[in-house]
């Protein structure tokens, strides 16, 4: 059995070390992209649809009709950019995009409400985006909702009766993220696919680099031993990606001021763990592909992507056809991001975390092994 | 370890990729403080059998021992007792020159208390003194093989193998080159290097041909030019070369005619008879002649000669 010599591990590290502090590229990668990545997600993927255009072609032009205007534009989650006066209008803006939604108020409403007859509105959507087109439809019905309770209050006080607001009402209280904010959902899960592109590409490049110069050739050709190269190749990305975690768990916390409920130690051993799997997963790659082209291509398609479609970091794995639920099981990332959501939102004890902690440590010990087993120091 | 005992002993090394047999059979013993030239064309078997020695390579067959180790069993004390330059350069680009010699004295667990004064040794070795900083990238071809050198003796091996460590570098460098590898052999420092280069060759204590991964020749410059030859050597100045290549090449009298440069050599029998002989084809066949002379055969001659010998008894005469 080969022994380990802390002076060889060491030289290999430190010049792996000067080889990313020096090369602009990963350099990049290991500072610009983790902060790209939070600000891209924290702000520019929102979940929440808020101030959705709207237009408005009002052929009562009443009191009334004014009034239920008013609690459109009201709402939070429309915005009327335009009343126009005749139905081209309307639809020519749903076709080019400039409203989302076309709301006409047919030209007896008053008369209706005043006849105490029911009323009716028509809302015109833009069914492109079908998941938009839901929850605006939802938005719409209860803005209506809300409108005619208070013309049924109007009417039952000026009969004088005292009516309670409604019969039925749901109270709701929202738990972990009470503001019901999409970047507290979505910021904590960017630190999985940070590390998979620290982890896994980047370490996908090492191997396959020193197998293109032949430096591999003269490294093997001295007493270092494959767990010497191994080790000292893969602590400084570890390094890196421990400090890219820290980094992403400052700016989330303080600059888009997701809770964080849990334990820290509990963030950086499950971190710990993730990145071990990553940087087997990318040495393992490397060692396979010899081409640095290549390792870079099968890194993104076995690591980034999963990690950002398939992880439940963007889209919940409940939501998705048993089939793909079945495999985002034997993705790591979906362990680590669940774990991610978990200590930041809910604060769930390190006890309650093992269903996503087991399976972490056992896909970090078998991949590890993998890639050990597959680097040998023989050209061939 | 006792004087003049073998630095490196072949046995019947082969190496086979699928069906290619790219060394076949090898047998050496190579003497400490020797500077041995393994010569021969591309594709030979040369980095092969140099991979192998290194423990870089599993041998099909066959054993090596290199320092007194054995290449198959105890590849990482070969390595440690080793120097190795591959054919690339293969330092790394993208660290200063200091950051390399670090690297490699690290990896060949140079002691604290040594490690300056070898780093200090290496540099002025290389003659990089001052040059710490520059990245070694930038560094032009003839510092960049010194300094892959530097790197490959700093932990003083007994025995360092070169893989065509001038090529692509400049003649003075070259030159420069072979001084330090003299140097190190006066020290006691078993070379073994291989080249392409014919006037490299001569540089070399003794020299083994090899040719379609088989040794075909093995002694010292001068015994290989005397004994290897079968026949003599004739430079013939004519023109046109190419025409007489062809005339030249069926005549009985000629074993084997090929162009040098300029001219032709000629091996026959026998220098004195051959030359009327050869006088008369070329005029029969219209072609001028300048100069007949019988010359000494250079290691290129002998090459030459040596390895279309052994095509022409394996029937593979191009």
């Amino acid at each position: 059995m080969e022994s380990m010599s802390f002076v060889r591990f060491l030289a290999v590290s430190r010049k792996e070390f000067i080889q990313i502090l020096r090369d602009a590229r990963s350099l990049f990668i290991v500072v610009i992209m983790p902060v790209t990545l939070m600000l891209l997600f924290g702000y520019g993927v929102s979940l929440d649809l808020k101030g959705l255009p709207i237009y408005v072609y009002d052929r009562d032009a009443s009191q009334q009709s004014q009034d239920l205007l008013k609690h459109f534009q009201a709402s939070e989650y429309f915005n009327v950019v335009r009343v126009v006066n005749n139905y081209l209008a309307l639809t020519r803006a749903l076709d080019d995009g400039s409203a989302r939604m076309g709301i006409v108020v047919p030209w007896d409403f008053s008369q209706r409400l005043h006849d105490g007859r029911p009323a009716q509105v028509q809302a015109l959507v833009d069914g492109t985006d079908d998941n938009t087109a839901n929850v605006l439809i939802g938005y719409a019905q209860a803005v209506v909702q809300g409108y005619s309770s208070d013309i049924q209050l109007d009417w039952l006080r000026s009969r004088g009766q005292l009516a309670q607001t409604a019969p039925v009402r749901v109270e709701t209280r929202t738990w972990y993220n009470e503001d019901l904010e999409s970047s507290a959902f979505i910021v904590p899960g960017v630190l999985a696919l940070v590390m998979s592109v620290i982890g896994a590409f980047l370490t996908s490049l090492t191997i396959a680099r020193e197998w293109e110069r032949g430096t591999m050739e003269q490294l093997i050709s001295t007493p270092v031993t494959l767990a010497e190269i191994m080790l000292g190749k893969l602590v400084p990305y570890f390094a890196i990606g421990m400090f890219d975690v820290i980094l992403c768990a400052i700016i989330a916390i303080y600059w888009f001021y997701v809770p964080f409920r849990g334990s820290f130690v509990t963030l950086l051993v499950s971190s710990a763990m993730f990145m071990v799997v990553v940087l087997s997963l990318g040495f393992f790659i490397s060692v396979i592909a010899k081409s640095q082209f290549a390792a870079s291509q099968i890194a993104l398609l076995v690591t980034f992507l999963p990690a950002f479609l398939l992880s439940g970091f963007l889209f919940a794995i409940e939501q998705m056809p048993v089939a793909l639920q079945w495999i985002t099981r034997i993705l790591p990332a979906r362990y680590y991001v669940s774990v991610l959501k978990k200590i930041f939102l809910k604060g769930t004890p390190t006890a309650m975390l093992y269903a996503d902690l087991v399976p972490l440590a056992v896909f970090a010990v078998v991949l590890g092994m993998l890639a050990t087993g597959a680097f040998h120091k023989r050209l061939t | 370890m006792p004087e003049g005992y073998n630095s490196v002993v072949i046995e019947n090394l082969v190496k086979q990729f699928g069906d290619f047999v790219a060394v076949d059979h090898i047998n050496l013993e190579i003497r400490k403080g020797e500077v041995f030239g393994f010569l021969g064309p591309n594709g030979a078997g040369k980095s092969t059998t140099i991979r192998m020695l290194c423990g870089l390579l599993t041998p099909t067959s066959g054993r090596a021992r290199v320092a007194g180790y054995d290449v198959g069993d105890e590849p990482e004390s070969v390595r440690q007792n080793i120097g190795y330059m591959s054919q690339r350069f293969s330092l790394y680009n993208d660290l200063k020159v200091i950051e390399n010699i670090r690297l490699f004295a690290g990896l060949y667990s140079v002691p604290s208390g040594k490690l300056e004064e070898r780093i200090k040794w290496t540099l002025e070795m290389a003659n990089l003194r001052g040059q710490e900083n520059l990245i070694t990238g930038t560094l032009p071809g003839g510092w960049k093989q010194r300094l892959a050198l530097g790197c490959a003796v700093l932990h003083k091996p007994p025995v360092i193998f070169l893989d065509e460590p001038t090529s692509g570098v400049d003649p003075i460098s070259r030159r420069q080159f072979w001084d330090l590898i003299h140097h190190m052999a006066d020290e006691g420092v078993t070379v073994f290097v291989t080249t392409h280069y014919m006037e490299e060759a001569e540089y070399c204590n003794r020299l083994a041909l090899i040719f379609r991964g088989k040794i075909v020749a093995l002694g010292t410059p001068s015994e290989l030019k005397q004994k290897s030859m079968t026949g003599e050597l004739l430079l013939v100045e004519c023109e046109p070369l190419a025409n007489a290549v062809e005339v030249l090449q069926s005549a009985p009298e000629v074993m084997d005619a090929a162009v040098f440069g300029n001219a032709l050599h000629l091996v026959v029998h026998d220098a004195a008879t051959a030359i009327p002989h050869v006088r008369r084809y070329l005029s029969e066949h219209n072609i001028t002649v300048g100069g007949i002379e019988k010359i000494h055969p250079s290691l290129e001659d002998v090459f030459v000669s040596l390895t279309s010998a052994h095509d022409l008894e394996k029937g593979w005469k191009a």
